[in-house]
């Protein structure tokens, strides 16, 4: 089997194949690695990429299969890993100047559930810095091109995580999701992304956005395959207090069986129609359609609160991270910038020419949106309102799970668009995560799985699916249910279709990113 | 009249005298006491909270606040907490969140301080201590009421170097130990303390002393103010006699043993005193106490109302204590101190100003250890009472702590005892014992050996001494044979002089008169 061909593979069928010895970890790691070597120069998917520990992973892995012990079914898969989760002894910068430099002294517990399964960790996949953007544009190492057309956005925050899948640089990936930025980049890229329900996957070791709204999970080409990562990173860690103590909900069954009959399908009347691309609509539309031919039922709810959801995720997140964000300060870790002109500065000093060199205009604006709004006096008017919005954005989800199993939407309003497009309008970038927000707010689960092809641009769209908390399953069960009919009608997957990123010509430059204003 | 404190230029500001004072303002008090609970582990993390520790050597990336790490609560520690707050009389919270206090300071791993804010576990409760009578003899008893108490994290420890006070002025660089941060702190506030008038100071001190005793009794803190596991901050305000309107308050941080509680409530009335009847006005500020010159000086002005953005910690889940949890930990209560104390003032039969100073003086529980040790409940409180606290009072320290610094212990005094009821030691020789083992020379017995100490036990020598001085005072013999024993002590005196100090002189005594009678 050529190197090519293991590129191809999902997952799960690398896993028989290292299970029936057909290949070796070796192999396989080696392959996405050269994959990695020809084309991340176009994507520049990666920031970090650890050849020499994936290989030794792997070889232990091959190591162990022959000497008869007992492996994870998945040992010897090859992962990428968002570089906003902590890794010992390998960079770990999420994207930001800041860290520059830092080797994290311990793993995060997806990573080392993820080496205890014998995944080898090929590398740090690019994200906007501290997973502030949905373009990857914010990455202060510059954007993540998308392999369906290297001059637009991959999506982001995780748009490495989606790009190494997408260009096959990795059979899967770790992302991290805060308000989308899982399922936005798999929409644009044609992939499969799931976050699952808050604290169903640890959050220790991740270094955190926004701690009430951050979730790991994962970035693959199949349903199935996010359902077996799913599987290898959830689950109750004692070191995260807001994990849930309980089971990973049967995920790998529900991807297995992706029964949908009798299914209540819930189409969120607020997420769709005014604002959604025309393409991106009809996809949609056509995999409802699908859905109902399947054996699902149909039903529209109404979520009147989701119009201020946009507005109470900017008011959250940016206090969470204003707080989150301060111990980035040179004293211990990372960038040190002494200040210009002052001969004997002192600790603030330092602190703040650090801050001010280390991290890029988004991670600043936010900063100061959220020291803002907890700021005494306005604390009421803005965290205080925000809370209660979500409180009842919570409960406007609750009562549309009484009228139907999951609820459906397109993933983003738009598929990918062009370097630059939206990076000087923030609210315009902020508006690609109006679909996916509302279910980080609720602390509920999602996926995004590939819809097709919007007719007027050629490029990717995604299906979200949502469910009630710990009811992850059913993401599952939908979204293999849609993915099986799609593949059918395509004859192929979505991703079978996408351009070689070997064959595309490499752009001049991207737009300048991450620009200090003077 | 007005005085100015000594100190630098800068530092030196005017007080008032203490009873111009008292008579023209009433106090208004608030002590927010900061303890350390000597869990095995920290507050979020599983490190070690062993004091004395080399630098950053219990540490992880929890305390350390590196990237990514998250707290996990220490169910110990909440424990504490709640028994803390039943122990101080104050509601415990169904349900209660911690949150996040923001500010930047090198020592603080996080730049944010996990406390809490409006949520305490423990609230609305009172702490009853003993004070002197306002008018005529003995104690009684003032109740403190509680606002507060609330569980935390300490932060780092900063050592600043080069500077000449220690502090991070004019120090060239400046050193930080996380091996406190993390550590679970209870902060205990009080509401504001009124009707104290001219006894401030005396209530203050009693009041850190009683719940320096309580917490003692809990078993949840070592309490040792000296090594910083209690640490006191002084609010302090006058308002003019007669009004009710509360006045600008100055907080004095670090106020670290009992005696400079006292002392720095007195220090800070009569400043705001020298203010306030000047015509001027208190700056909201913290001020810095000195233990050496006894005065507080300015530190950080707080007029620009420090904002520390206050959010529930979202790393965190609520914390719930069921109703059975807290009856079950309000029955491992020690007896309150202020019981245990008069159960123990009848055991030992001291009178109420007896009682008063041994409290007073931090010495009931050296005094219990003692008397478990075997000693006379009055040995234990004479010899403990006696030189050790002279000295230990010139040092700045209480008896306890210097007692531990001196290695005297409760043994000590119990072979002291013993050296004299064994009549080996009269009570002179026995004095001269306790400075020996005050000086390091060794147990009593040591020291006795050492320095020649022992009663003549030689009879023949002793009658020998008595029948000359009975033979060279006529006159007084004749007065004890008359039966006016009391001038048998002119005899005693002389037959002590005699044998250089080396008898009993109750034996001496019970030979001249067994001779004349």
């Amino acid at each position: 089997m050529t190197s090519a061909d293991l590129t191809r593979r999902t997952a799960a069928e690398l896993a028989d194949l290292l299970a029936s010895g057909e290949v070796s970890a070796r192999e396989v790691t080696a392959a996405h690695l050269e994959r990695t070597r020809a084309v991340d120069d176009r994507t520049h998917a990666y920031l970090h990429v650890d050849e020499e520990g994936a290989l030794a992973a792997a070889d232990e892995v091959d190591r162990k299969r022959r000497a008869g012990e007992t492996l994870h079914a998945a040992a010897g898969v090859p992962i990428a890993v968002k570089d906003v989760l902590v890794t010992r002894g390998l960079p770990t910068t999420c994207g930001s100047r800041i860290l520059e430099g830092w080797i994290p002294p311990y793993d995060a517990t997806v990573v080392r559930r993820l080496k205890d399964a014998g995944l080898p960790i090929l590398g740090k996949t690019n994200m906007d810095e501290f997973a502030m953007g949905s373009s990857t544009e914010h990455s202060a190492y510059g954007p993540t091109r998308n392999p369906w057309d290297l001059e637009r956005i991959p999506g982001g925050s995780g748009g490495g995580s989606s790009a190494v899948v997408a260009s096959h640089q990795a059979p899967w990936a770790i992302g991290t999701d805060t308000g989308g930025s899982i399922r936005q980049p798999a929409a644009v890229t044609g992939s499969v992304g799931v976050k699952p329900t808050y604290g169903g996957v640890s959050r220790y070791g991740l270094v955190a956005l926004a701690s009430s709204l951050d979730q790991a999970g994962p970035c693959t080409r199949t349903v199935l395959d996010a359902a077996l990562l799913h599987e290898i990173i959830g689950g109750h860690d004692p070191m995260d207090s807001t994990s849930i103590a309980g089971p990973v909900p049967p995920v790998v069954e529900a991807a297995r069986r992706a029964d949908v009959s009798g299914t209540r399908i819930g189409i969120v009347k607020e997420l769709s129609g005014e604002g959604f691309q025309a393409g991106v609509q009809q996809r949609f539309d056509e995999s409802v359609q699908h859905l109902v031919d399947a054996g699902a039922e149909v039903v529209e709810v109404s979520c009147p609160s989701f119009t201020y959801a946009l507005a109470t995720y900017y008011l959250i997140l940016p206090s969470e991270a204003s707080s989150n964000l301060a111990k980035f300060d040179a004293m211990r870790y990372g960038l040190r910038v002494w200040p210009e002109g002052i001969e004997d500065p002192s600790a603030e000093q330092v602190m703040a020419a650090t801050r001010d060199a280390g991290f890029g205009d988004e991670v600043k604006r936010r900063i100061i949106l959220g020291t803002y709004a907890l700021s005494s006096g306005y604390y009421d008017a803005y965290y205080g309102s925000a809370q209660k919005v979500r409180r009842l954005i919570a409960n406007e989800f609750a009562a549309a799970f009484e009228q139907a199993d999951v609820l459906v939407s397109p993933t983003a309003p738009t598929t990918a668009f062009r370097f630059g497009e939206k990076l000087d309008d923030p609210m315009a970038m902020y508006l690609n995560d109006i679909a996916t927000i509302p279910a980080n707010l609720a602390g509920i689960p999602g996926i995004s799985v590939p819809s097709g092809l919007a007719p007027e641009d050629g490029l990717p769209t995604g299906f979200q699916v949502l469910a009630p908390a710990m009811a992850d399953d059913r993401l599952y069960a939908v979204g293999a249910a849609l993915e099986a009919r799609l593949e059918a009608e395509w004859g192929g997957s979505l991703l079978g279709r996408a351009p070689d990123v070997q064959s595309l010509p490499l752009p001049a430059a991207v737009p300048a990113t991450h620009t200090t204003e003077a | 009249m007005t005085t100015m404190t000594g100190g630098t230029a800068a530092s030196a500001e005017a007080v008032l005298d203490y009873d111009e004072v008292t008579s023209a303002f009433d106090p208004v008090l608030g002590l927010e006491v900061h303890v350390e609970l000597h869990t095995a582990t920290k507050m979020f993390c599983g490190c070690p909270t062993t004091f004395g520790a080399a630098p950053n050597t219990q540490v992880c990336p929890v305390c350390l606040g590196l990237p990514g790490a998250l707290p996990v609560v220490n169910a110990v520690a909440v424990e504490s907490a709640i028994r803390i707050g039943l122990a101080l009389n104050c509601e415990i919270a169904q349900w209660c969140r911690f949150a996040r206090k923001n500010y930047f300071y090198p020592d603080m791993p996080k730049n944010f301080q996990i406390s809490q804010y409006d949520e305490p576990i423990a609230f609305n409760g009172w702490l009853d201590v003993e004070v002197p009578a306002e008018h005529g003899e003995g104690t009684e008893v003032f109740r403190v009421e509680i606002e507060r108490a609330h569980m935390e994290e300490d932060t780092g420890k900063s050592t600043h170097i080069g500077g000449l006070t220690g502090r991070i002025h004019g120090a060239t660089h400046s050193l930080v130990d996380y091996n406190r941060a993390g550590i679970p702190l209870i902060e205990i506030v009080t509401k504001p303390i009124v009707g104290a008038g001219e006894r401030a100071p005396e209530v203050a001190r009693a009041y850190v002393a009683t719940l320096r005793d309580l917490l003692k009794a809990l078993d949840v803190s070592d309490v040792k103010m000296e090594q910083g596991s209690m640490r006191c901050d002084v609010n302090l305000s006058l308002m003019p006699k007669g009004s009710s309107q509360f006045g600008t308050r100055s907080e004095t941080k670090n106020v670290n043993s009992l005696r400079s509680v006292e002392r720095a409530v007195r220090f800070e009335m009569c400043r705001h005193g020298a203010v306030l009847s000047s015509g001027g006005s208190i700056v909201q500020e913290t001020r810095h106490w000195h233990e050496d010159t006894g005065v507080t000086t300015s530190g950080r002005v707080k007029s620009d109302a420090e904002d520390y953005r206050y959010f529930p910690e979202p790393d965190l889940v609520p914390i719930a204590p069921s109703r059975e949890l807290v009856e079950e930990l309000r029955a491992t209560l020690p007896e309150p101190p202020t019981e245990r104390r008069k159960r123990l003032q009848n055991g030992w039969g001291f009178s109420d100003l007896e009682m008063r100073d041994v409290v007073n003086a931090g010495l009931v529980e050296l005094i219990e250890e003692t008397v478990a040790a075997g000693a006379s409940p009055a040995a234990a409180r004479k010899w403990w009472s006696g030189e050790i606290a002279r000295r230990a009072n010139a040092e700045g320290q209480d008896v306890p702590t210097y007692a531990g610094v001196l290695g005297v212990t409760p043994a000590h005094v119990v072979e002291l005892e013993s050296l004299i009821t064994s009549g080996r030691l009269n009570d002179s020789m026995a004095r001269q014992a306790w400075e020996g083992v005050l000086a390091g020379e060794g147990t009593p017995t040591q020291v006795a050996d050492a320095r020649g100490l022992e009663l003549v036990q030689d009879t023949g020598a002793l009658e020998a001494a008595v029948d000359e001085v009975i033979a060279a005072n006529p006159d007084i013999a004749d007065k004890i044979r008359d039966g006016k024993v009391q001038a048998v002590g002119a005899l005693i005196g002389q037959v002590m002089k005699a044998m250089k100090g080396q008898a009993d002189a109750a034996a001496v005594r019970e030979l001249i008169i067994g001779k004349l009678t």
